[in-house]
């Protein structure tokens, strides 16, 4: 296989592992705290379409992503309003979040902007000083990015995500999180607020979802287009499943499963065209039930995961 | 009968009377509360969005009337009805065991697939009548075996089958638009699809309408399924299972089987509808890509529904109606159709909402606030009053 092939698989999985990242980050907060947010695919489509408008009328990617921020962060609002303080089932909430999100997101694009599609300019990437002159890992191929040449976003995402393996291993915050989803009751009743703690989780969520969203439509696809995620939020569902809450593995596997949706775009730029479009595009999903199998056993979830908590009940 | 000649306990035989007379009255009031006010307050917000978009809300839905139901369109939507009643039921079955089968779109595409995969020949090589019966097994069994899929690694494993039936159903999609592009393509167009099946071939009308006689396997299957829940052993394990699998296990039912088996017939269920629709007179083909994803809008009616098959008609009725009209509606009014989804997620939302004030209600709770409550009741009183009372 060529260097073209390498470089682009390898850092094509960072560019489609990075969304994901972002948003299994998210997931595992708030698994961890208890919540399971099935409306995280409607949370990152609502995060990449008002990326999208940010960096379109902002004419900055950084405006973009706090829009992206804040608009996943509204649909968390309603996730956290309904499931955390009123204790409403989690799954039916989260699936109308996920509709919802999918269909005004899609009726929005088409009814501002379906005759002109404006498209966002590439946005800028940093070389990493003296890293960038490794071949395949480093230099640019058929301006092909490589991966020590990547947005900054990029870089923060991965320090976030160590910042975030050392609030949950060694801060109040992370032990409380880690209670609400484990014991609540003992959360309750060491006096700290488990409706606080569970709002907080679920809206952390909703703001990383929507900042893998803004990224996805401003980094990844250079534009918005209705569906643009294509099950991404559920595939980081799973991929803090498997991850067992632990950001670090979150990033392990983003960017495993990156790779498997970046295959396609390298194998078409190594000039492999005979591959239908249909399998190429299955895989990951083939990669996450043949990951499921083989490590079904050692995904955890928390006891009180998707369970409401109400105060006294038993 | 005068009061003089009743018996000494006949008041209070006519107060329970009276008092069961309120209470059924009450229940249907809560029934209708709590099924028709979220989708009332659901097409209310959606017309504000509506508004905001700069659509006449008014024209909007009278439109979804104009195409979905008057001048003979009814019919249409009746034809409609079908696949979507039969997803019904067979996300019904699964749900009352308390197990999420979310994969119906790769399942409804899979068979759809087959069914306009095989059709074209099976029809010309066998009897019509024995044709349709095959292609109906063909794609149950299509659905089932890739329900059979996530079903059985929740009964062995334990793994969650909200994730592996969202997997398998991505993966459904992608094998089912392979197959329409490549060994199901028809050889003499260009276009990505099925060769059609010819009129003629198709499932007959019912005398005198146009619709297609799979409605009539629709109602069908809802009584079977309606029976086998509230009627049988299976349908009381399905029930137990649901409410409390460990019970479920401690009377010795056998949970794996139990599970693999909603699965399946979930499954089957979906992928008869895909037969259903891919068979009636206003398709016989697919179109890689185009394969309609009727499962997600069927979920918020059958949690209205209760789980409960008989109710779920009435509801898919509705929404026949308004996905038949809203789509023309939605072209008339430059939207796309994707409005419809915002309204369904909406319904949801209601529903969940009015749910749970529902219930704070059954604990004795009300929808005021206790203080506000108190001033409503008695505005004129002095508070001293009110608490000594």
């Amino acid at each position: 296989m060529s260097q073209l092939f390498w470089t682009t698989v390898i850092a094509g999985g960072l560019l489609a592992g990075t969304p994901l990242m972002f948003t299994a980050l998210g997931e595992s907060i708030s698994e961890r705290a208890g919540v399971l947010n099935i409306g995280l695919e409607g949370m990152m489509l609502v995060g990449a379409y008002c990326g999208y408008l940010g960096a379109h009328y902002g004419h900055s990617i950084w405006v973009g992503y706090l829009t992206g921020i804040l608009g996943g962060m509204s649909g968390a609002l309603i996730m956290a309003v309904l499931c955390v303080r009123l204790g409403l089932d989690q799954i039916v909430v989260g699936i109308a979040i996920t509709l919802a999100g999918e269909g005004i997101t899609s009726v929005l694009y088409q009814n501002q902007f379906s005759s002109t599609q404006p498209r966002l300019g590439a946005a800028p990437s940093n070389p990493i000083p003296l890293l960038d002159q490794i071949p395949i890992l480093g230099k640019p191929v058929n301006g092909q990015a490589p991966l020590f040449s990547q947005p900054l976003i990029v870089y923060l995402g991965l320090a976030f995500a160590a910042v975030l393996a050392w609030i949950f291993r060694s801060t109040n915050i992370g032990l409380n999180l880690r209670a609400a989803g484990e014991k609540p009751e003992a959360l309750d009743a060491a006096g700290v607020s488990v409706v606080a703690t569970r709002t907080f989780a679920v809206l952390s969520t909703g703001a990383l979802a929507g900042l893998g969203g803004a990224y996805l439509s401003i980094v990844g696809a250079g534009g918005f287009q209705p569906f643009l995620t294509q099950g991404q939020g559920f595939m980081a569902i799973v991929i803090a499943m498997l991850a067992r809450g632990r950001p670090l593995g979150v990033v392990v596997a983003s960017f495993f499963f990156g790779i498997t949706i970046s295959l396609g775009t390298a194998l078409q730029a190594a000039g492999v065209t005979d591959i239908p479009d249909n399998l190429i595009h299955a895989l990951p999903f083939v990669a996450i039930i043949l990951a499921l199998i083989l490590f079904a056993r050692r995904s955890y979830l928390p006891p009180a995961l998707a369970l409401p908590y109400v105060r006294g009940a038993r | 009968m005068s009061d003089a000649q009743l018996p000494i306990e006949a008041p209070l035989r006519q107060a329970r009377f009276q008092d069961t007379g309120l209470r059924w009255g009450s229940r249907l009031a809560d029934v209708v509360i709590r099924s028709i006010v979220p989708v009332v307050l659901a097409l209310v917000a959606g017309g504000i969005l509506l508004l905001a978009l700069g659509v006449n809300p008014l024209t909007f839905y009278s439109d979804v009337w104009k195409y979905g139901v008057s001048d003979g369109n009814w019919q249409q939507s009746a034809v409609t009805m079908v696949p979507l009643l039969l997803i019904a039921v067979g996300l019904i079955v699964v749900f009352r065991a308390n197990l999420w089968n979310l994969g119906y779109n790769g399942q409804f595409a899979l068979a759809a697939a087959f069914v306009a995969g095989f059709g074209p020949s099976l029809v010309q090589d066998v009897p019509l009548w024995f044709a349709f019966v095959l292609l109906f097994l063909l794609a149950a069994a299509v659905g089932a075996g890739w329900a059979f899929v996530p079903g059985f690694l929740k009964a062995r494993y334990g793994t969650n089958e909200i994730i592996t039936t969202l997997m398998m159903s991505f993966i459904g999609i992608d094998l089912a638009d392979y197959l329409i592009k490549g060994q199901f393509q028809d050889p003499a167009i260009q276009t990505p699809q099925t060769e059609a099946i010819p009129l003629d071939k198709l499932l007959p009308p019912i005398p005198g309408t146009s619709i297609d006689v799979s409605l009539l396997v629709a109602f069908t299957a809802v009584l079977v399924v309606h029976y086998v829940l509230t009627r049988t052993a299976f349908g009381l394990r399905l029930h137990v299972l649901g409410a409390n699998p460990k019970a479920a296990r401690h009377v010795g039912i056998k949970l794996p089987q139990l599970t693999i088996a909603a699965f399946v017939i979930s499954g089957a269920l979906i992928g008869m509808a895909a037969a259903a629709y891919v068979l009636s007179p206003f398709w016989g083909y697919v179109r890689a890509d185009q394969i309609p994803t009727y499962g997600d809008s069927i979920i918020p009616f059958v949690f209205l529904a209760r789980l409960n098959a008989l109710a779920v008609v009435p509801f898919v009725a509705f929404y026949a109606v308004l996905s038949t009209g809203g789509d023309f509606a939605a072209s008339q009014a430059n939207l796309p159709t994707d409005f419809l989804l915002v309204l369904v997620g909406l319904i949801l939302l209601f529903m969940t909402i009015i749910e749970y004030l529902g219930r704070r209600r059954e604990l004795g709770g009300s929808y005021v606030p206790a203080g506000l409550r108190q001033s409503l009741r008695s505005p004129l009183r002095k508070p001293a009053e009110a608490e000594a009372e």
